[in-house]
């Protein structure tokens, strides 16, 4: 299972980005290779408009059925995450990446 | 008459001005004012009148006819909003982020994305005496307020005589709703504070109606508090002041009740008289 969080970098220790149509960077973690990937996604900032909605597309493209992030994403975007059938946790914003899973895998983290 | 009453933020004491202004002038005649801040419009808060008309308005977005269409994406390539995405095997249009442009639909090699109206806020139009307010808002989670701000000026202009004096109440900021609410005004009333964060936010203003080429006149709101550097600037891009309102107590506690202030205060009733009185001449064609 892949699952994806919202970063300020691209490792597992970088901090969390509590947005998400406008986080800087996505970290990918693949449970079964427990292998580290990452997505820059700051050119979203040329985007005025609907950045939700298009980071949501890019992630359906990854094919990860777990999102982890901070505030939450904004209707528009649920919509296009609900229709990839990603499942979205937030509340993580404060934590580093490393931490946001750990509280994952607890079932610490509030499904969204 | 056309006049456009705006400011570079919110909370200068636009709205104020407006109420206060539109309800003096229509003390002696027939006057308009439409709050065109269609996002949050309170001029409502002020004007207590009898409701006379109610219209929903509507814009047109794509809707999606899943039988006819190939998955091409051509749609998602020319929307320049991202109103519409292709996602696997589905296009989803998200109609808050919609322009209403037509590109998606006229572009498509099926034609599956017909136009169709959707309901996107509504118009009110109260009348007390001579005043007739019209105010506009936008339903929740409609993002486009470009297009209610036109349909709302449009149904002024058809409603009411080209001759009667009309003051709109223009959403803050200096993006596309101001520019479109004070695009059709024949004279702008920028409306600012006498502090530097004022000034900053003028001189933006200043540049959005040049940008339009509109004839406009500052007024100071809180006159007395901050420094002089508005009416500096002012004096040396020979912008002319129309009106000073002075800082006083009394103004917040009646604004904190919901009433005009003019009637009880009377530096303001002087301030709109002098307002007033230039609007009328800049209408004979003095100015
Ligand atoms: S352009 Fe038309 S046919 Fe192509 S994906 Fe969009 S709706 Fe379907
Ligand atoms: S009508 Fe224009 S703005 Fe709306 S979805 Fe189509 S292309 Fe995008």
């Amino acid at each position: 299972m892949k699952i994806v969080f919202t970063a300020k970098g691209t490792g597992l220790d970088s901090a969390m980005d509590p947005r998400f149509g406008r986080t800087e960077f996505f970290v990918i973690y693949d449970e079964e290779s427990e292998s580290i990937d990452s997505y820059d996604n700051r050119a979203i900032e040329n985007e005025a408009h609907g950045a939700g909605p298009k980071t949501a597309q890019k992630l359906a493209e990854y094919g990860v059925q777990v999102l982890i992030t901070g505030n939450g994403p904004g209707n528009n975007a649920a919509r296009v995450l609900q229709a990839a059938g990603t499942k979205v946790y937030v509340g993580a914003g404060d934590m580093t990446v490393r931490e946001a899973l750990e509280a994952y895998k607890k079932g610490e983290l509030k499904e969204f | 008459m056309k006049i456009a009453i705006a400011s570079g933020k919110g909370g200068t004491g636009k709205t104020t001005l407006s109420t206060n202004l539109a309800s003096y002038i229509a003390e002696s005649r027939d006057c308009v004012l439409a709050d065109l801040d269609v996002e949050e419009p309170n001029s409502g808060l002020f004007i207590k009148g009898e409701l006379i008309h109610v219209e929903d308005k509507f814009k047109m977005i794509p809707e999606w006819n899943r039988e006819t269409c190939e998955l091409c994406g051509n749609c998602q390539k020319v929307c320049n909003f991202n109103a519409v995405l292709k996602m696997g095997k589905m296009i989803m249009v998200f109609p808050e982020l919609c322009h209403g442009c037509y590109a998606c639909s006229e572009l498509c090699p099926t034609g599956s994305l017909p136009m169709k109206f959707k309901k996107m806020g509504e118009l009110k139009s109260y009348r007390t005496g001579n005043l007739h307010f019209i105010e506009s808002r936008l339903i929740i989670g409609e993002e486009q307020a470009v297009p209610l701000i036109k349909q709302t000026i449009d149904y002024v202009n058809e409603n009411f005589d080209m001759e009667m004096i009309k003051i709109y109440d223009s959403p803050p900021g200096t993006s596309c709703p101001v520019i479109e609410a004070t695009k059709d005004a024949d004279l702008v009333i920028l409306v600012t504070e006498p502090t530097p964060f004022g000034l900053h936010d003028l001189k933006l203003a200043v540049e959005t109606v040049k940008q339009l080429g509109k004839p406009f006149v500052v007024v100071i709101n809180r006159h007395g508090i901050g420094n002089d550097g508005v009416e500096r600037y002012c004096k040396e891009d020979d912008i002319e002041i129309i009106a000073r309102v002075p800082n006083d107590r009394l103004i917040a506690e009646t604004y904190a009740r919901g009433d005009l202030l003019y009637p009880v205060i009377p530096s303001v009733k002087e301030a709109v008289k002098v307002i007033s009185g230039y609007i009328e001449s800049f209408k004979r064609g003095e100015k």
